[in-house]
């Protein structure tokens, strides 16, 4: 009974995560935010404080069910682990802890969130690594799918569905996913929980507290008759049936044991002797950010052809498209993250990378860094699109605070990064026609046009940048004519300003 | 299909095909299948088309029989199945020949190209489909068409009518035009730049006299003094026919839909007073007159419920006596059995049906759609634009419904929602209005007058206000 009941509360968490990690329009977020917002290492980062406290209580009562109900990493090693038992029974068998590794793991990450090295954060961090795994390798597979069901809307004249554009984010953080994938999965299928138990520093946490729950799975002596089956059915590795012991800062509450056991000797009650002991894990999400300039070519696999394509020719037929060359990303001194991030320290000090606003990110403005520092976490770029003023998405979503909630007026106001022009590119100057694109399509009017000869009121103009006025929301780099490279581009801010 | 009563017709027949169509066509007076409910026999509204009723106008100088229908080949069908001029697909020669062989076997004679038209390959598609036909069994119209500085040398110009005998594989021309004279910001400073300062009229003449040309002419488009102009010395010309937009929106509202065009009644009313047989190009308006908002297509549909929208168009203009062949672009075989069926005979449009569509013409015109005819004369766009995918998207959106003017409820959410998701299907994001810099290198290729640079700066806002304003 307690192991279904658990089963159907982590299937249910389960499916519901990975949608947010997979709807790119926000729906099932306005539902299922909270999903990803009561994750223990983003509710820590985000100094979220009922949430950690609410984790700590349950996990005191209860044991650590975080790790096999809430848990999104922890419950895709279980769905393993089941294929793993199908294949063989009784595959599992008694170890014991590694508890000099899981101090270590814990030590590093405490290391890495102090000093601000996000990219270690990122890849310890479990919940972010399942989102990673969903948005990286799944989540082309479902947009393929809804592009399927767009092609059907659209030939039976239904609005139902759009098509979205399926490009390879980062290659860097897919590869990390998919690594991280076949290891956990190799892992879980033959020995059950062995990340959680070693290396996942939430796990660690959790079994700390867990020692000391209210609740938990306790073997009668009187009626157990020593065959082992516990133990071989134990996907932690915790159960010591020789000597009747559960290790329960292993023990992730799953109730397998009870179910498997014959003799009915194993049973979830109350502890009767000492009294629970008090142990707030204090994690201070206080970094020193370490990213001054970063200089870096992304690896977009960007078609190159010539740049000339763009060039006014003359035209002498009827009808055809012109070629239009991919952008390139520009070499930007600092980079951009979106509004609500603060700072580049702010937001690399909080964010585990999870890619959760890279999911929602309507405008294909978001994606992974492939900068050491900061690894995986999310950064802006505007070849494909650019920040939307109406689009506050990824401020929504955001469970860490790395992305601080702010309203679509105050994102008009945000400085994140300022514009620059390329003298080299502007097309007024090199194809000696009239344009304006950047001035035209600024939502808060920082470009002006202006002659581009002194004195000179009939020539072309060419635009000038109020940088006071400039937000950086990248509307000029994104819509410039210029190709691969645009004649205007934005520079990040190391911290955001109110204007 | 359901509550989108889409009549865009191409996209129409294209998705639909022949089937859905029966509904809609005309039957024909005189062998009318319909009348048998009693003998249970299967009732088609879709009747053969004879191959012997197709109605013929006699040219008064070189006693040509033309057919009232003619082929306008700028819209030859491509390989994935949309037309010549869109994408970079090649066009389907198979399909043409089908066409034209289906087209003749009906008794059209008459095939109207260009060196411009199908990015420069309508003349050879139409040559090899045309060749297989005896040379007397048809009449081909085809245009000097020297629009770039490039080619008003006297050189390059007569290299263009040159390659035109090539590529149509011909020793004569039955019908050759001066292309679209009056267009250019100055039209008539543009007509003697490329006919007259380097004698290629004169040349022209030549060649009608030598008769390697038999009928010689001009197609306009424009500043009307142009259109004056070469009328004031027709005797001296002998213009042998001269080619005009004609259509019942243009017979009063052309001024309206464009400052710079003049009304179709007084182009046709200057030809008929001078005898000139008159040949119509867009008389369907490059297919708006068939993409109707709906409430015209049920107006015209009360009225003759088993007629296609389009009839409607191709009647009024073969209804004028001296108009010689009307043009048709038919891309499709659904198309051309449509317009044979409407001019396999010609029903004469009675004064009480042209009240009709002129009080359809007023009516059309409270409808605010952009007056572009898809000719596709703008393209390509340097810098990569799709000028004619956006324009006619948003007219498509006009005649549906789903321009909102309101900011919220139920019904802008949805008109909303229509708007932008079928805008990034009918024209790929990075060639929508917002990447128009205003350039302007557009504008004076429309043969409309479009400002195109300021109605893609209006769409632009249109939709920017659109994404913003989410309701």
């Amino acid at each position: 009974m307690l192991k279904k009941i658990r089963q159907t509360l982590a299937v249910i968490f389960l499916a519901l995560i990975t949608l947010l990690f997979l709807d790119f329009t926000g729906t099932v977020h306005a539902w299922f935010g909270w999903m990803a917002k009561i994750q223990f290492l983003p509710a820590v980062l985000a100094l979220n404080l009922g949430v950690v406290a609410g984790l700590v209580v349950l996990t005191l009562i209860l044991g650590r069910v975080y790790c096999s109900v809430i848990c999104p990493l922890g419950v895709m090693q279980d769905v393993f682990a089941r294929f793993g038992r199908m294949a063989r029974k009784n595959r599992y068998s008694y170890s014991p802890a590694k508890n000099a590794l899981r101090i270590l793991m814990l030590a590093l990450m405490a290391v890495a969130l102090i000093a601000g090295i996000g990219s270690v954060v990122a890849l310890l961090a479990p919940y972010s690594a399942y989102g990673r795994i969903v948005q990286s390798l799944l989540s082309p597979l479902w947009m393929w799918g809804d592009n399927l069901l767009a092609s059907w809307a659209e030939r039976s004249g239904s609005y139902a569905f759009y098509s979205v554009d399926i490009w390879l984010k980062s290659v860097g953080t897919l590869a990390v996913a998919a690594t991280t994938f076949v290891i956990l999965g190799v892992l879980a299928w033959r020995n059950g929980r062995t990340y959680c138990n070693t290396v996942c520093p939430v796990g660690t946490i959790l079994g700390v507290l867990s020692k000391y729950s209210l609740f938990r799975p306790v073997i009668d002596t009187s009626k157990c008759n020593g065959c082992g089956l516990c133990a071989r059915n134990c996907k932690s590795a915790c159960i010591d049936s020789r000597n009747h012991r559960i290790d329960y800062s292993r023990c992730v509450s799953c109730m397998d044991c009870i179910d498997k056991c014959h003799k009915g000797a194993i049973a979830y009650t109350l502890r009767r002797s000492d009294k629970t002991t008090d142990k707030q894990p204090e994690e201070s999400p206080a970094g020193s950010g370490a990213d001054s300039s970063r200089r870096q070519f992304m690896v977009a696999a960007a078609a190159i052809s010539a740049s000339a394509a763009v060039k006014a020719q003359e035209k002498t037929v009827d009808g055809g498209l012109a070629v239009i060359a991919d952008k390139k990303v520009p070499e930007r001194k600092t980079r951009i993250v979106p509004p609500g991030a603060v700072g580049l320290r702010n937001f690399s000090s909080h964010c585990t990378a999870c890619q959760l606003c890279v999911t929602v990110c309507p405008n294909q403005v978001l994606r992974p860094s492939s900068d050491m520092l900061t690894f995986m976490q999310p950064e802006s770029s505007y070849e494909r699109g650019y920040c939307r003023p109406e689009c506050v998405k990824c401020s929504e979503v955001c469970p860490a605070g790395a992305i601080r909630p702010i309203s679509v007026a105050e994102k008009s106001s945000v400085q994140i990064g300022h514009a620059v022009w390329v003298k080299a590119n502007c097309v007024p100057l090199t194809d000696g026609v009239e344009c304006g694109n950047c001035a035209r399509h600024c939502p808060v009017g920082a470009i002006t046009m202006v002659p581009s000869e002194k004195g000179r009121e009939d020539s072309l103009k060419i635009p000038v940048v109020n940088a006071e006025r400039c937000i950086g929301c990248g509307a000029c780099e994104n819509l410039c004519p210029s190709r691969p490279f645009s004649a205007i581009y934005v520079e990040g801010h190391e911290n955001h300003r109110v204007i | 299909m359901s509550d989108r009563k889409d009549i865009s017709r191409r996209n129409f027949l294209k998705r639909i095909g022949a089937g859905t169509v029966a509904v809609s066509a005309a039957t024909l007076p005189g062998c009318d299948s319909r009348r048998n409910p009693v003998s249970g026999e299967s009732v088609t509204a879709l009747p053969d088309i004879p191959k012997d009723r197709m109605t013929y106008r006699t040219n008064p100088t070189t006693g040509d029989k033309v057919s009232l229908l003619g082929y306008g080949c700028m819209r030859w069908p491509t390989i994935e199945g949309g037309s010549a001029r869109e994408g970079e697909s090649n066009i389907d020669q198979d399909m043409v020949n089908r066409l034209v062989d289906t087209a003749i076997e009906h008794g059209v004679n008459y095939f109207d190209t260009s060196p411009a038209y199908c990015k420069g390959f309508s003349e050879r598609a139409t040559g090899i489909a045309l060749k297989r036909h005896p040379r007397d069994s048809y009449f081909i119209a085809t245009k000097l068409s020297n629009f770039a500085p490039s080619t008003w040398s006297r050189e390059a110009s007569i290299g263009m009518y040159r390659n035109s005998l090539k590529e149509l594989q011909t020793d004569y021309i039955d019908y050759m035009l001066l292309h679209a004279i009056g267009m250019g910001t100055d039209g008539m400073r543009e007509f003697e730049s490329r006919y007259m300062d380097n004698g290629i009229l004169d040349f022209l003449l030549k060649e009608r006299e030598a008769g390697r040309i038999r009928n010689l002419g001009f197609s306009y488009h424009g500043d009307i003094k142009v259109f004056d102009y070469l009328l004031s010395r027709h005797d001296e010309y002998k213009w042998d026919f001269v080619q005009i937009q004609l259509n019942y929106l243009d017979w009063h509202h052309a001024k309206e839909i464009n400052p710079r065009n003049t009304d179709a009644e007084y182009l046709y009313g200057e030809l008929e007073k001078r005898g000139i047989p008159a040949i119509i190009m867009e008389p369907l308006l490059g297919g708006r007159l068939s993409n109707l908002h709906d409430h015209v297509v049920s107006r015209l549909k009360q009225a003759e419920p088993e007629r296609s929208v389009a009839s409607w168009a191709f009647r009024f203009a073969g209804t004028w006596p001296g108009v010689l062949t009307v043009l048709s672009g038919m891309t499709y075989m659904e198309h051309l059995e449509d317009n044979l069926r409407s001019f396999c005979p010609l029903k004469p449009l009675t004064e009480e049906e042209n009240k009709f569509l002129f009080d359809t013409a007023d009516l059309m015109m409270q409808y605010p759609t952009i007056p572009c005819n898809d000719c596709k004369y703008c393209m390509p766009c340097p810098y990569g634009l799709d000028i004619p995918g956006i324009l006619l998207h948003y007219n498509k959106c006009v005649n549906e419904g789903n321009v909102p003017d309101s900011h919220d409820g139920e019904e802008y959410r949805r008109a909303r929602r229509a708007f932008l998701v079928d805008y990034d299907r009918s024209v790929p994001k990075l060639r929508q209005a917002n990447h128009c810099i205003g350039c302007g290198q557009c504008a004076p290729h429309c043969p409309q007058a479009i400002d195109i640079p300021a109605e893609l700066h209006r769409i632009d806002g249109f939709v920017e206000r659109l994404k913003q304003q989410q309701a």
